[in-house]
């Protein structure tokens, strides 16, 4: 993989530059943004986008643009810390049931698939509604959303990868099973499984803004773009630029990540 | 890899599927919010176009409703929408006027002993119900039975407790005889009278309201026709049909009466106003609701009075009305609007003015002048709420008091906040009543809902006259008592009485506001344009 094939694919550049803005974003709200993001400005309610103002104020007279970048930090935490907690244990489970096999893998995979069989949204609503809502609840919620995905296409590298002369070998020279597992194995699972990691990166944020916005995710008065979409909702008439700024973000979120995505999918399909 | 990229396009879209159902529900979600917590940006209290002279005869109201309603029975429906609706059918003794004062309707007069225990009604003569039956005092007299459970059977109202009998000398004369005396029980007389043996009232009501219930789909529509034979030729309604259309989603409700499909909307949202403009009729006005933030006074920090007051010397309630009722709301200082004219205190709502030292010093006498944290419970169904809590939470910053949101559904904000009183502080509408010891009565230590915990003897004590003063004058003097003790005590964050706003057409007219949520089809009439 060298740069001019980085360069040819025209979705990982769109994508690699859509999420290396909203990133960089992220990295400056944390350490600048205009207004305090919680400070009201009652005064200023609704106001259009203005040099104070980049991006006009909420119905609070809350800076949008502050909101946003702090909102973009949710974003990339839930994304972040979600597909984590999906991928460890759904790589961990999946390697178990494909490396094994058997009545173990028949056990795993049937409970995989009962939870395949929610859509996935619904089933992270009913994982928060049992865990109760918050930040921490939708990170928990969404990382078990994203844990029969990863399992699959963890579960059928590993039993391509099990029937290769070179695993063989290593059995042959008596390497245990988490060795072959972790050393052998592992690594050349790396690209499917980053593929789904940035496909799955944005699910969740997704999610996430779907349940902030059912007031199931974070909780006000913190900026999320998902519960600031529903508080823009009712000035649509008013404030348009409310509810387009913030869902003109989500939306570009979305399709970065989504086209990072199938852009490294599509370079890794060359090289094979 | 194919297989794989398509079930993630697949996953993505039904997101986009479902994004959309989310924002159908929204919809819903902000209707319900409109119901109960209205505001608006216009207020034209009685239009100054069409004078009474082009008045016109007849004519059909279609109304919006978001709800349907839970029973058609008056005496076992609870929802206040559907009381709303189905008091056009049913007429009690008497009726609330605008004030929220009693009117006389089938009663004509009445007297009452000088140890107020005894109350004679003398009745209207030719009153006839909605199927040509008369009403007399049989009719109330099985009436009161039902609702005192003189019957035998389970009382259905908590009002008519103190009814020992009710005895009917003549066919026009009922004569009901209190147990101890109860100088609320007079309001109560605004139950629906309805025809005795007559078992069918869940399907098919009869009253002898104003307007006849005519007939109800579910999902669809209740509609109502005018009653030819109203008994009292002042109150004799103009309009020949009213339609009251299910719309849970508020948007389309304003949008159908933009486009002349719907001529009422009641609870339109100030956004909801703003789109109308000018060529609507827009009736604004307080509801009676006392929106407060509530604080359990036994839990620590909050079980300490100064550390109460100085979250009321804290929130500004100016800067709340503007923010979350787009300035339609009237500022409060204890537990009753000034929708009740004759029981409410007046100066309250200027106690406590915002003064963030006075705050600080009295946080810090009582020990936390370092602050503390403090969770608001707040039911997710109602935005308005919501709102206010986060205003709020800024609001407590600068004294040192970080405000955790807890968001909530309704179901079990009833059962553990209302219900069992679990909670540290909750933002809340209680609906108005027209008699004031229902609205100060939530705070008696014996109140099973008293959900502030609030415990004092001497207010008890006050109550428990006023309960048993039989002149307006004294008793009105002993509730502006109360709300003192309320205030002066900071049992409560005491907010606003946020407006309720009507849309209707331009050339419908002559809606009226009421205390209580009541929606007076016989006074309304179309003008010509």
């Amino acid at each position: 993989m060298n740069i001019k094939s980085f360069t040819k694919s025209k979705p990982l550049v769109a994508g690699a530059f859509l999420v290396a803005i909203l990133l960089l974003f992220m990295l400056v709200g944390l350490f600048y943004t205009p207004y305090e993001p919680n400070a009201m400005n009652t005064g200023m309610r609704l106001a259009q986008p203005q040099a104070d103002y980049w991006w006009g104020t909420d119905n609070f007279g809350r800076d949008i643009l502050s909101r946003i970048m702090e909102g973009a930090q949710t974003a990339f935490l839930v994304g972040f810390t979600s597909v984590s907690i999906g991928l460890f244990f759904g790589v961990l489970i999946g390697a178990i049931a494909g490396y094994f096999g058997g009545w173990l893998d028949e056990i795993i995979m049937r409970v995989m698939d009962a939870m395949l069989a929610f859509p996935g949204i619904l089933l992270a609503i009913m994982l928060v509604s049992v865990f109760g809502p918050g930040l921490k609840n939708t990170i928990i919620s969404l990382g078990i959303m994203g844990i029969p995905s990863f399992s699959r296409i963890a579960r059928s590298g590993f039993m391509q990868y099990k029937q290769f002369d070179f695993v063989k070998a290593s059995i042959a020279k008596g390497a245990g099973a988490l060795r072959i597992i972790f050393n052998h194995i592992l690594p050349n699972m790396v690209s499917p499984l980053i593929v789904a990691a940035s496909l799955n990166f944005s699910g969740s944020i997704l999610a996430e803004a779907g349940l902030s916005y059912l007031g199931l995710g974070v909780q006000p008065p913190d900026p999320s773009w998902g519960r600031m979409l529903n508080e823009a909702q009712p000035f649509i008439m008013s404030a348009p630029w409310y509810v387009t700024i913030t869902g003109v973000v989500i939306t570009l979120m979305v399709l970065g990540f989504n086209l990072l995505g199938d852009g490294i999918r599509d370079l890794y399909d060359k090289k094979s | 890899m194919k297989t794989l990229k398509k079930s993630f396009t697949v996953g993505l879209s039904s997101l986009t599927v479902f994004a959309v159902i989310l924002s159908g529900c929204g919809g819903g979600k902000a209707q319900s919010d409109g119901a109960a917590n209205p505001s608006a940006s216009t207020a034209n209290p009685s239009a100054a176009a069409g004078g009474t002279s082009n008045k016109m005869e007849g004519g059909t109201v279609r109304v919006a409703m978001s709800t349907e309603p839970d029973n058609l029975d008056p005496y076992l429906s609870a929802a206040t929408d559907t009381n709303a609706m189905m008091d056009n059918v049913f007429d009690g003794l008497f009726e609330v006027g605008e004030a929220g004062t009693l009117t006389p309707a089938i009663a004509e007069s009445y007297e009452v002993s000088e140890d107020g225990l005894k109350y004679t009604f003398h009745l209207r003569q030719e009153v006839k119900f909605h199927d040509g039956s008369d009403l007399t005092s049989a009719d109330v007299h099985s009436s009161y039975a039902k609702l005192a459970g003189l019957d035998g059977k389970e009382p259905l109202s908590s009002k008519f407790s103190a009814v020992q009998s009710v005895e009917t000398p003549d066919e026009y004369t009922v004569v009901v005889t209190l147990k101890t005396v109860d100088a609320a029980f007079l309001s109560a007389n605004i139950a629906a009278i309805v025809p005795e043996n007559y078992e069918q009232q869940s399907t098919k009501p009869i009253g002898a309201g104003p307007f006849k219930f005519t007939e109800y789909q579910s999902g669809q529509k209740l509609v109502l026709e005018k009653n030819e034979q109203f008994y009292d030729k002042d109150r004799a309604p103009v309009l020949d049909r009213v339609e009251f259309q299910f719309m849970p989603d508020q948007n389309s409700a304003v949008l159908a009466l933009q486009s002349g499909n719907i001529d009422m909307v009641p609870g339109v949202s100030a956004q909801g106003a703003a789109q109308l403009g000018d060529t609507f009729n827009l009736v604004t006005g307080p509801q009676n609701m006392v929106q407060l933030m509530a604080l359990n006074n036994t839990v620590a920090p909050l079980d300490n009075e100064k550390v109460r007051q100085a979250i009321n010397y804290t929130i500004d309630k100016d800067v709340i009305i503007q923010t979350v009722a787009e300035g339609q709301g009237t500022k409060l200082g204890s537990n009753m609007s000034p929708a009740m004219a004759m029981f409410y205190q007046e100066g309250l709502e200027n106690y406590y003015t915002p003064d963030l030292e006075k705050a600080k010093k009295l946080l810090s006498e009582a020990g936390y002048a370092q602050g503390f944290d403090l969770a608001i419970t707040v039911p997710s169904n109602y935005q308005m709420h919501v709102d206010t809590a986060q205003v709020i939470a800024e609001q407590l910053k600068p004294i040192g008091i970080q405000v955790s949101i807890k968001q909530i559904e309704w179901s079990s904000w009833l059962e553990n906040v209302y219900g069992n009183g679990e909670y540290e502080a909750t933002i809340i509408g209680l609906t108005g009543k027209i008699d004031p010891n229902e609205v100060l009565g939530r705070y008696e230590s014996t109140y099973k809902k008293n959900f502030y915990h609030y415990k004092n003897n001497a207010y008890d004590a006050l109550l428990k006259q006023a309960r048993t003063e039989m002149n307006e004058e004294k008793r009105s003097k002993l509730y502006k008592e109360a709300q003192k003790m309320l205030t002066e005590q900071a049992v409560a964050v005491y907010i606003m009485d946020p407006s309720r706003t009507t849309a209707m057409a331009g050339n419908l007219e002559g809606f009226k506001i009421y205390p209580v949520q009541k929606f007076d089809f016989a006074e309304m009439y179309y003008t010509q344009k």
